[in-house]
């Protein structure tokens, strides 16, 4: 078998990984716009409770891929170096104040659990950012695309949930606004951070993807919002789409970039030997 | 200090991988997995092309990015500077395969012999172990133990030396303790143009690869 020096897709890690990045992000974006919008018992613990199912699904979803899950908890020995091991004590505490907010419903303990699911949204950008191996994810702005795009599904979900049943907030709606702002900008700097490093291939994956992100997950949300400003009658259709649009293009994002993006470093030689007379 | 470093030099590769079956046979990998392989390089175009055979495997990084990213510790770095990994710690994660630029590191999930049921070899030396975490090249580290303890020196005695460089019919890769500078592969080195591979990401490969000799002054 020959393996030239053009970069092939990596092998190791499938949908499953990708899934951890997929429900993590949205359900910490969701616990971090449900603990400072203001809402209160049963609607805050609902929300909490959807937050931490999706980080656990996720969770759930890479114990699957991984060699040895009977030894899921050796992930935890290394914190001094690994952002691996980071996100799963951020997975924790999330989990025990997430709980613990629900329980009581209690607003400062809910808000707690968000800010840990904003150093788990964190932890799971660097883990990407990391992985040396990989030139389109090696990129530090790739951590705060998923940042951003963690905030952005998170408040997508809870703009789209909370129009089942009323019209959201308007600091809600400024603060999805805001977010659906940063994704964009937060892609823009990526795209332009791996033009020069990834792969010809991986390059074509990430720009359909990042084509939808922009036109169906910046562009068209925004649109709807204004939409939803001035037009009173449509306004929760459109913000229900807003919401929507908005989860599922960071999904597919995410989804393209695990699976599809992934080229891996390949071979290169600086020099070529120099046999025989010069 | 002893450093343990290899060096190929790519002038005298011819491609035979003698070295790949040697590391087969030294380290009973499946099916697959190849811990030391030889690329085989066209570069150029027609008329114009050049051919190139190019050992590679783990490279022992000085920084290794698969033991910074490793969430169970498995992945270790001992002080003479060879990566080793505990498989009784890995959790299979592969996040070190991903975080290796050199491609160098395995997963196998399932048993798989070279003939569908294991030969008596390979029943022999089957290690449960192994399976479903990370494998990668050793530098054969139990041949230089057990080598160095014997008070032979490694890159010299074969018997202390890994497999690789012992079946090696060119004579293209060489090992040795590059802090030495009397050393065969500091000699080399000294004598010799050489690179490491994607130096620029700062990984500090302990893998050397020899092009062509030093320009006369």
């Amino acid at each position: 078998m020959s393996y030239g020096p053009k970069p092939w897709h990596q092998s190791n890690w499938d949908f499953r990984a990708a899934l951890n990045f997929i429900f993590g992000g949205a359900g910490a974006g969701l616990l971090v716009v449900a603990a400072f919008s203001g809402l209160a018992g049963d609607a805050l613990r609902a929300e909490m409770l959807l937050g931490m199912a999706l980080i656990g699904a996720g969770l759930i979803s890479v114990w699957f891929e991984i060699g040895r899950p009977l030894r899921a908890i050796n992930v935890g020995f290394n914190p001094f170096t690994s952002w691996m091991t980071r996100e799963s004590f951020a997975a924790g505490a999330v989990f025990a104040l997430g709980l613990a907010a629900a329980w009581l419903g209690s607003q400062p303990l809910a808000q707690a659990a968000a800010l840990t699911a904003l150093v788990f949204a964190y932890c799971q950008g660097r883990i990407l950012q990391a992985a040396k191996g990989i030139p389109a994810w090696r990129v530090p702005a790739l951590a705060w695309l998923n940042f951003t795009t963690a905030l952005t599904e998170g408040a997508g979900l809870f703009v789209a949930l909370a129009t089942l049943f009323d019209t959201p907030a308007k600091g809600v709606l400024a603060y999805f606004s805001l977010a659906l702002i940063a994704r964009g900008l937060a892609w823009s700097t990526y795209r332009g951070s791996v033009a020069k490093s990834a792969a010809r291939p991986a390059l074509a994956a990430l720009d359909r993807a990042g084509k939808i992100l922009i036109q169906f997950g910046t562009i068209a949300p925004l649109a709807l919002l204004l939409l939803g400003l001035f037009a009173a009658d449509v306004a929760r259709i459109a913000l229900l789409l807003a919401g929507v649009a908005a989860l599922a293009t960071g999904w597919q994002f995410k989804f393209v970039l695990i699976t599809r993006a992934a080229y891996n470093q390949g071979f290169a030689l600086p020099h070529l030997p120099v046999r025989g007379t010069r | 200090m002893t450093r343990w470093a290899m060096v190929a030099d790519l002038r005298r590769c011819v491609g035979c991988q003698t070295c790949t079956a040697s590391c087969k046979h030294a380290n009973a990998t499946p099916p697959g997995v190849q811990w030391r392989r030889v690329l085989d390089l066209e570069v150029g175009e027609y008329p114009a092309v050049k051919r190139a055979f190019v050992p590679v495997g783990c490279m022992h990084c000085d920084d290794p990015p698969c033991m910074e990213v490793c969430p169970s510790t498995a992945t270790r770095k001992r002080p003479d500077g060879i990566v080793t990994i505990d498989y009784d710690l890995c959790i299979g994660c592969s996040y070190c395969a991903v975080a290796c630029p050199y491609q160098a590191r395995y997963k196998t999930d399932r048993a798989s012999f070279a003939y569908g049921e294991p030969t008596p070899a390979e029943e022999q030396r089957f290690d449960a172990k192994r399976l479903a975490v990370a494998t990668k090249c050793t530098f054969c580290v139990d041949r230089i133990d057990a080598g160095t303890a014997k008070g032979l020196t490694p890159g010299i005695d074969p018997e202390a030396t890994p497999a690789c460089v012992n079946a090696c019919i060119t004579q293209t890769m060489s090992f040795g303790d590059i802090e030495d500078p009397h050393s065969n592969v500091s000699q080399l080195l000294a004598e010799n143009q050489h690179f490491r591979m994607h130096e620029e990401l700062g990984t500090g490969p302990r893998f050397y690869y020899i092009w062509d000799k030093k320009e006369e002054a």
